[in-house]
């Protein structure tokens, strides 16, 4: 199976988020970027996909240079090769636009993403890609299985779980549940000492539209300091969420 | 340049997602000097949609199960039959399947996790939550169409009813997957849904625990959510993880016990519009990030809530 992993270079969860720039802008100073949460579970399936099936794991970032240590990471994690479109992903028709430029030239089973990325929460770019490609599109995925040319995949709906039944390839956007947490691959000496072989081929972007533009940011508003209720006294708190926070 | 909603039903049925689409596409509609049209796929009620401000109501006949291409395809056209510019619709499970592929169909911007109603029309701007509800986003579309997609409960029902009518269509694109099995958590509130929310920790020791919180939230009619480590141990199933990597809710009420309040765990809760920690820890950081808060361990405060609550709704 050749399967195509599309990776975003986000900052890590515990980042402390401010804006520069007059606010329009993500202030990097001092951030670590990692490789977003939802792509790992995607990474982590395409690896074992492969070692059932045989194949080929490429992993996929558009962006500039400064994200190629988050795709060695990947490589250093298992994939097969990497490709990276040298472009700012400023807009998500854009950068759905490159992958699915690079999908058409390639023949890949399998194109795995993550739901959103945890900066943007956009959760577009993976459906975008299925619609551009005419492939079938699972978002919130929680379960992949593969059997031949056929791919049986779950996907969380409101109030449960839904299984669906497809002929590859397929795009799906994944997250936790794709694999457990605990299964997890994470980038070993032997890993990291291979990336640094492994192909990282870097090409330029196709023409195409920026449909979104982000005009300004802006953190959320500062609470007002907590309001403690005594442990003894609960029933202050039922009237405080009653008639002053009227939530009950 | 009318504006389409796109009312999603579960076996003709509405939820307040469904309705807080349509009161923000008619508010939208106002503000462009234009009609709303919302449209239903399956079989189901355009009355109850005039309620919340569609003027006309297209129910398209003959589609089974969602999917995401075959939904795309089918509104898109219905869109482009009504010369609508913009769609609105609900950020749902199922809305996040439907949004992209639509807005690739319909050849239009797409905006996620919309907030607030727009703050421009010309060209249509609104404010998006973005860092895992850490900050907010202005976006504006650069495209003649775009997509809307609003985040459920961070809004609210904002339709008047209008004298509505209502019209039959019938569906002619194909679904690319096929529905093999579907399994209903029978009896629980969706959290993306859900108003009230009552969420644990590992400050409960262990899941025979529980059972205190199951029976505050069935009095209040909430939710049961949890912290991520709760749900990696296997405690609660992984649907409760609120959290950046989980689900991100948007409650009234977000009531959480014996959770410390990891950033991560706040990323998924930011949007409550009021938070009570209990905690027997009194330095823990959830404090900081609460509306209120009460030290103490929670095998005694709880079920002292639980009774408060009780007498308060026996008077009320």
């Amino acid at each position: 199976m050749n399967i195509l992993v599309c990776i975003s270079h986000v900052p890590d969860t515990t980042s402390k988020i401010n804006f520069t720039d007059n606010n329009t802008a993500f202030d990097t100073n001092g951030i670590q970027f990692v490789i977003n949460p939802y792509d790992e579970f995607g990474l982590t399936k395409a690896l074992m996909l492969k070692e059932a099936n045989g194949g080929s794991v490429t992993v996929l970032n558009v962006g500039p240079a400064s994200t190629e240590p988050t795709i060695r990471k990947a490589l250093a994690i298992g994939a097969d090769n990497a490709i990276r479109v040298n472009a700012e992903a400023t807009d998500a028709f854009y950068v759905a636009s490159q992958i699915a430029a690079i999908a058409k030239q390639n023949n890949y089973d399998l194109i795995i993403c993550g739901q959103e990325s945890i900066d943007y929460n956009g959760g577009q770019v993976a459906g975008m890609v299925a619609a551009l490609c005419g492939m079938p599109f699972v978002n919130v995925c929680i379960g992949l299985d593969v059997d031949g040319s056929n791919a049986t995949i779950l996907r969380e709906i409101d109030g449960g779980k839904e299984e669906l039944k497809a002929a590859l390839p397929v795009v799906v956007g994944g997250k936790k549940g794709l694999v457990e947490e605990k299964d997890l691959r994470i980038p070993n000496m032997r890993g990291i000492m291979m990336a640094r072989q492994k192909p990282l081929q870097v090409v330029e972007p196709v023409d195409a539209e920026k449909r979104t533009a982000a005009v300004s940011y802006e953190k959320p508003a500062a609470k007002a300091a907590v309001r403690m209720v005594d442990k003894d006294n609960v029933a202050e708190l039922v009237e405080l969420l009653h008639n002053e926070a009227k939530a009950i | 340049m009318s504006v389409l909603v796109y009312a999603e039903n579960w076996g003709g049925a509405f939820k307040k997602s469904s309705f807080e689409a349509v009161g923000y596409a008619a508010q939208v509609a106002k503000s462009k000097g234009t009609e709303t049209i919302a449209v239903c796929l399956g079989n189901a009620n355009g009355d109850e949609l005039a309620q919340h401000g569609a003027d006309k109501t297209i129910v398209v006949a003959g589609v089974e199960s969602f999917n995401a291409q075959q939904y795309a395809a089918i509104i898109s056209e219905v869109a482009n039959g009504v010369g609508a510019d913009v769609i609105v619709m609900s950020g749902s499970n199922n809305g996040k399947n439907l949004a992209p592929a639509l807005s690739v169909h319909f050849e239009a911007a797409l905006m996620t996790n919309v907030v607030a109603l727009p703050s421009s029309v010309e060209p249509l701007t609104v404010r998006r939550g973005v860092f895992s509800s850490k900050g907010f986003a202005e976006f504006s579309s650069n495209s003649s169409k775009t997509v809307i997609s609003i985040t459920p409960n961070a809004i609210g029902l904002l339709g008047e009813p209008v004298s509505g009518s209502t019209e039959s269509s019938s569906a002619n694109a194909e679904a690319d997957m096929e529905v093999s099995n579907v399994e209903k958590a029978s009896g629980k509130i969706p959290l993306p849904e859900a108003e009230l929310v009552i969420s644990a920790g590992r400050g409960l020791k262990g899941p025979e625990n529980w059972t205190m919180v199951e029976d505050l939230a069935e009095l209040l009619g909430a939710g049961t959510a949890c912290s991520k480590p709760v749900s990696d141990i296997g405690w609660r199933p992984h649907s409760e993880h609120v959290g950046q990597t989980g689900i991100q809710i948007n409650p009234n009420l977000y009531i959480a016990i014996g959770i410390s309040g990891a950033i991560q765990h706040l990323a998924g809760v930011n949007g409550s519009k009021t938070i009570v920690v209990i905690n027997i820890d009194p330095e823990a950081p959830f404090f900081k990030a609460a509306d209120y808060g009460i030290v103490g361990d929670a095998f005694e405060v709880v079920p002292k809530l639980t009774e408060a609550i009780k007498a308060f709704k026996a008077n009320s």
